[in-house]
């Protein structure tokens, strides 16, 4: 992003953090990986009874491209891990992911021969919710606490200063290395 | 039941009554003119094939497979089932050019049991990944698996401390 490059030497760096978080938090637009009964759920929480509008998550997007934040809701198979990583990659940085639900953190109640064993072993993953479904308001509960963790985030963080570097290391090996990506 | 006694005498080891249908226990050799009588002889007329199965009887009976074909008569709203039996590497022989609908069946069988469909046009895995390696629903195979990492091997994700996951070497489950 152009503001790590440009602000992010300056003295205001804390204070533009801090703006910064706060406009990112309160606008995670969620990309609904839905896979399974997980994703019932979080429809539940996009309708008013629970409403994650107020916390500004109204719009999900399925297009990677326009999404902040990855909801993985539901199984995930070997046949549809490099689906979801592709999805990952897609989409741009800032970007955080929520595994929602037993089967997309750990494998879930299928500890079987066709079932990925819990997705951050493909994608970095900031929080896990657990439940089988989880509860609506502990959907909520997760988002809460990632929008903590999101304006606690300097601009500074490691991951935005040096994008090819945490591209190649911190997530997973791309089939070749990024090699040049302008922020 | 009579008529099929008397008609495909040399088709079959024998037929019962089991449960309210009959049940012809085929022999291979002329199982193909056989379901294609079944399903053209205005005396028996059984147009659709409503399912088609493999079964594994690892070690309770002398050949591992069975196939096992359930058709029914639209007309008569009679059900009859067709059960052949396979040695561990015998080909079944594919019935998709008297029924089109036994296309991805056969597939799923194939991919799930092993057993390989003679005359089918695209004898391919339809459920399991490409590249997967073993037939999930023999008696013999383990519910978590053989280990499959290697279908996931280019993303999976370096973890810090350890060695890369393609030098791991994992014989049992996936963790």
């Amino acid at each position: 992003m152009g503001i790590e490059r440009h602000l992010g030497q300056s003295f205001m760096a804390t204070s533009i953090s801090q703006v910064v978080g706060w406009a990112r938090k309160y606008s995670l637009w969620p990309l609904p990986f839905a896979t399974a009964c997980c994703s019932i759920e979080f429809m539940s929480t996009m309708t008013s009874d629970f409403d994650i509008a107020r916390f500004g998550a109204e719009r999900p997007s399925f297009s990677p491209r326009q999404a902040d934040l990855m909801l993985v809701l539901g199984t995930i198979t070997y046949k549809m891990a490099p689906v979801m990583w592709k999805a990952y990659q897609t989409m741009a940085e800032p970007k955080w992911v929520i595994c929602v639900g037993a089967c997309a953190s750990t494998g879930g109640m299928f500890d079987t021969y066709a079932v990925l064993q819990g997705i951050d072993r493909v994608i970095p993953v900031d929080m896990y919710v657990p439940g089988c479904p989880p509860r609506p308001e502990m959907i909520l509960d997760a988002l809460v606490k990632l929008q903590q963790k999101i304006s606690k985030e300097s601009i500074n963080d490691p991951k935005y200063r040096d994008r090819v570097e945490y591209l190649n290391n911190a997530l997973a090996p791309l089939s070749e290395p990024v090699a040049n990506v302008k922020g | 039941m009579t008529n099929l006694k008397s008609r495909f005498a040399n088709s079959f080891y024998h037929i019962e009554e089991n449960r309210g249908m009959v049940v012809v226990q085929a022999r291979k050799e002329h199982f193909l003119s056989l379901m294609k009588s079944l399903r053209d002889d205005p005396a028996f007329g059984f147009d659709v094939l409503m399912n088609l199965t493999g079964v594994d009887f690892l070690g309770k009976k002398e050949t591992r497979f069975e196939m096992v074909y359930i058709l029914l008569s639209s007309k008569t709203l009679s059900r009859i089932r067709v059960k052949v039996a396979l040695a561990e590497d015998e080909h079944a022989l594919s019935v998709i050019a008297i029924w089109k609908g036994a296309n991805w069946p056969e597939r799923e069988v194939y991919d799930l049991m092993g057993i390989y469909f003679d005359g089918h046009p695209l004898m391919e895995r339809l459920i399991m990944p490409e590249g997967y390696i073993g037939h999930p629903l023999r008696k013999d195979f383990p519910i978590q698996g053989l280990g499959e990492d290697y279908l996931v091997e280019s993303i999976l994700r370096p973890v810090k401390n350890q060695a890369a996951p393609a030098n791991q070497e994992e014989p049992t489950g996936n963790r």
